[in-house]
């Protein structure tokens, strides 16, 4: 497979951009729900959109309603939701949640997938329990409690934990901190007695959320694949995640390196444009190639999923370390390029390193997955 | 593609039968590689069977049209041969400028006889070329060059001189730029061939900081070179006075090249490499934590620069890319190996100084460590790799 857009993908992204450049723009979306301080911190008119664009079951089985595309397809709609900034439930509900549902029993697919297909339901991935992501420092605890568990514990960074219809919470049933045996995933609904969520805006205007869990009582049935064996499933949420992640990153670099280029070209000083100092040009032209280096690993993860390659871990791990890392370069050197007006509000340029720095956060930054690929490849 | 995938377990039975397993082994110094020209000699056995199997299939030239000796190979078919040589780790058959440069070069703007001629003489091995480009008083401004070819009606008289000539000592022939115009900078440039071996052409070796001398300086005093060498096989490639467009062309073969030989990417993980030297702690890890980190983020950078890598040449087959796409290959591929060696030399330790014993192969680590100090430089720096990035890419204005 030649490691670029198919006819199909090409098409798909000509659809998308326009749609996110009008539906999904910093303007309509972003500064909108902001200013409002809304509490969802997304906006439901674009997802019931997403729904009718077909975005939203677009990981789902075709038998269970969806399209059944793949994540070269998803980082489509990514890549748009990164350079638009566009607050959306897609990565953690239609990219990372739809992948565990995947995996679920047809009941519980039959159950949460029609209303996340139709852009009327939403889930929280419940993951993090500490200030870095560490999937295997779980410590909340799923007790057998009668035909279910009882579930006890905290979850961090939780993105749109309170909005959320269904929680996706990884639990220890079994082994110590530390260890991949053991842990099992659970559909908790929202409204179950003893959970919790305290809503938490970060900086980029996400809404975040602590979420409790005080003897919360589920049934067997809220079990997604195997009990004490949800690392696998949870291993295909974070690739799935990761690698989506990875995609938006390179939306925010591209924005960002868009709209700095552009400013290169209006801005003038000591009489001229300021694009034409070679002090600028070598950095803007250095932010290009690492661009390109990332987008090409994005791609590369993707397709790798996508296929089942064995080498697919690795890959998604170099994706979301080389996304960031590039990512990170091009908001840092926009903002410094952009002078005293990066620094305001009233600028765009500064919603994107908001935006980056969230990001890299999410299910691993570029030091968390370089490590991982240290291991992997044996030292 | 069904007729791909047969096209693959072919190639994997041909390479299996007729690749030597000596051809397999990395290359440890200049006798591992096999240039040709007239006076090539093989190190071993094994080097002239490789050859000669390769040779008989068109393999020394697999793209090129099997009337210039190649195996007319399409691009996707080149891509799995590459696949399946990589993949067992087989040697080039033969290396050689022509190869490289001067044969895109022909293709594009060769007349059907000089085609005919110097493209089978390439892939059968029997000339070696080396390039005439920079001189010392143009080396960046390359379009500056000095050295002058006079009319003479048939013929040119050529005086001047070269600098970083490749293996110039050992070359048969050179494709060489030449002013044949003072009054237009760009027009005024003819891409020449002439044989080395002609009167007033002389070379010397250029020792480097890596104590070898690959590149010499080559001086032209009185140099006759034909216009015509008969059967329509004329001396120079394009038109008179229009090589600047050729040399442009070629420019951008070599940042192709000079790309896809950097980064490493298909090298593997250096700091799986170092593990058994440099020892592991107790959690399993390579025992000098911040080594292990710039090791680690090494991987990232080759393995991310072999994923750009493939998409270049998949754009570029099917026509997809930037025509200045390679400028940007050859700054991340070039930045990236010199990287590389950097790590290669921290991860020696003291054992990686030495710089002629036989444990540490005739100093190759320190020797290599030196040589890729020239990759940002030769075929256009990094910085003119930027300014091109910068104003044909991002279209930034002019000062």
């Amino acid at each position: 497979m030649p490691l670029y857009h198919d006819d199909d993908q090409t098409m798909l992204q000509d659809t998308v951009r326009p749609f996110m450049a009008a539906e999904g723009s910093i303007e309509t979306q972003l500064r909108h729900w902001r200013d409002r301080e809304c509490k969802d911190g997304f906006g439901h008119a674009l997802w019931k959109q997403f729904a009718e664009m077909g975005f939203a079951g677009m990981l789902a089985g075709e038998e269970d309603g969806g399209l059944g595309m793949g994540h070269v397809e998803a980082g489509i709609v990514l890549e748009e939701i990164g350079r638009n900034l566009t607050p959306s439930p897609f990565l953690t509900t239609s990219v990372v949640g739809v992948t565990a549902l995947n995996d679920a029993s047809k009941d519980m697919r039959d159950q949460w997938l029609p209303g996340i297909i139709a852009g009327d339901t939403v889930l929280g991935i419940a993951i993090d329990e500490g200030a870095k992501f560490r999937p295997t420092h779980i410590a909340m605890q799923a007790e057998r409690s009668g035909n279910g568990f009882k579930l006890n514990g905290r979850k961090q960074f939780v993105i749109q934990g309170a909005s959320a219809d269904m929680l996706i919470v990884a639990a220890r049933t079994g082994g110590s901190v530390g260890e991949t045996n053991g842990i099992t995933l659970f559909a908790v609904e929202k409204d179950a007695a003893g959970l919790s969520a305290e809503a938490a805006r970060l900086v980029d205007s996400a809404m975040g959320a602590h979420v409790a869990f005080d003897n919360v009582e589920v049934t067997a049935d809220a079990v997604i694949g195997e009990v004490d064996q949800g690392w696998d499933v949870l291993t295909k949420m974070l690739h799935a995640g990761q690698t989506g992640a990875a995609a938006e990153t390179v939306g925010v670099g591209a924005g960002a390196m868009d709209m700095t280029v552009n400013y290169l070209k209006e801005r003038k000083q000591f009489g001229r444009t300021i694009g034409s100092f070679q002090a600028l040009q070598h950095r803007a032209a250095h932010l290009y190639s690492e661009m390109e280096i990332a987008r090409s690993t994005v791609l590369k993860a993707q397709q790798l999923l996508d296929e089942g390659d064995e080498g697919a871990p690795l890959m998604v791990s170099v994706a979301k370390a080389k996304a960031s890392r590039a990512a990170n370069l091009v908001v840092r050197e926009g903002v410094q390029m952009h002078g005293g007006i990066g620094m305001t509000d009233e600028y765009d340029i500064g919603l994107y390193m908001k935006r980056d720095r969230a990001l890299a956060e999410f299910m691993g930054d570029a030091n968390y997955h370089a490590n991982r690929v240290a291991e992997m490849n044996g030292y | 593609m069904p007729d791909l995938e047969s096209f693959r377990s072919e190639t994997r039975a041909w390479l299996e039968a007729n690749c030597p397993a000596e051809m397999r082994e990395p290359v440890r110094d200049e006798a591992d590689i096999y240039w040709g020209g007239r006076n090539a000699t093989f190190k071993n056995d094994a080097q002239k069977a490789w050859f000669e199997a390769c040779l008989e299939k068109g393999y020394t030239v697999p793209e090129w049209p099997t009337d210039y000796g190649g195996a007319g190979l399409s691009p996707a078919e080149g891509k799995v041969l590459k696949q399946e040589m990589a993949r067992i780790k087989a040697r080039p058959p033969l290396s050689s400028f022509g190869i490289w440069m001067l044969g895109p070069a022909l293709l594009h703007f060769g007349t059907e006889a000089q085609k005919q001629r110097f493209l089978n003489e390439i892939a059968r091995g029997e000339i070696r070329w080396c390039q005439g480009y920079s001189e010392p008083g143009s080396g960046s401004d390359l379009v500056s060059l000095q050295t002058f070819g006079e009319d003479k009606g048939d013929h040119w008289v050529v005086n001047g001189s070269k600098i970083w000539t490749s293996y110039a000592d050992q070359a048969d022939w050179i494709f060489c730029l030449v002013r044949t115009d003072k009054a237009d900078k760009y027009r005024g440039i003819t891409f020449m061939l002439f044989d080395m071996a002609s009167e007033g052409v002389s070379t010397k070796p250029i020792l480097l900081i890596s104590g070898s001398s690959p590149f010499c300086e080559t001086f032209f005093d009185d140099v006759q070179v034909p216009k015509d060498y008969g059967d329509g096989v004329t001396g120079y490639v394009g038109e008179i006075n229009r090589g600047w467009d050729v040399a442009k062309y070629l420019l951008g073969h070599e940042r192709e090249m000079i790309s896809g030989m950097g980064g490493g990417g298909g090298m593997g993980s250096l700091g799986k490499a170092v593990m058994p030297s440099l020892g592991e702690d107790a959690m399993g890890r390579l025992d000098d934590p911040l080594l292990r980190a710039q090791l680690a983020e090494l991987d990232v950078e080759a393995l991310a620069f072999k994923a750009m890598a493939e998409r270049f040449m998949d754009e570029l087959k099917a026509k997809k890319n930037h025509p200045a796409t390679p400028n940007m290959m050859k700054y991340a591929g070039t930045e990236l190996n010199k990287r590389r060696h950097e790590l290669i030399m921290a991860s020696g330790g003291s054992e990686a100084l030495e710089w002629d014993s036989e444990a540490s192969n005739g100093g190759a680590k320190s020797r290599d460590w030196l040589r890729t100090k020239a990759n940002s430089i030769e075929g256009g720096t990094s910085e003119v790799m930027l300014n091109v990035i910068s104003k044909r890419i991002l279209e930034l204005p002019d000062a």
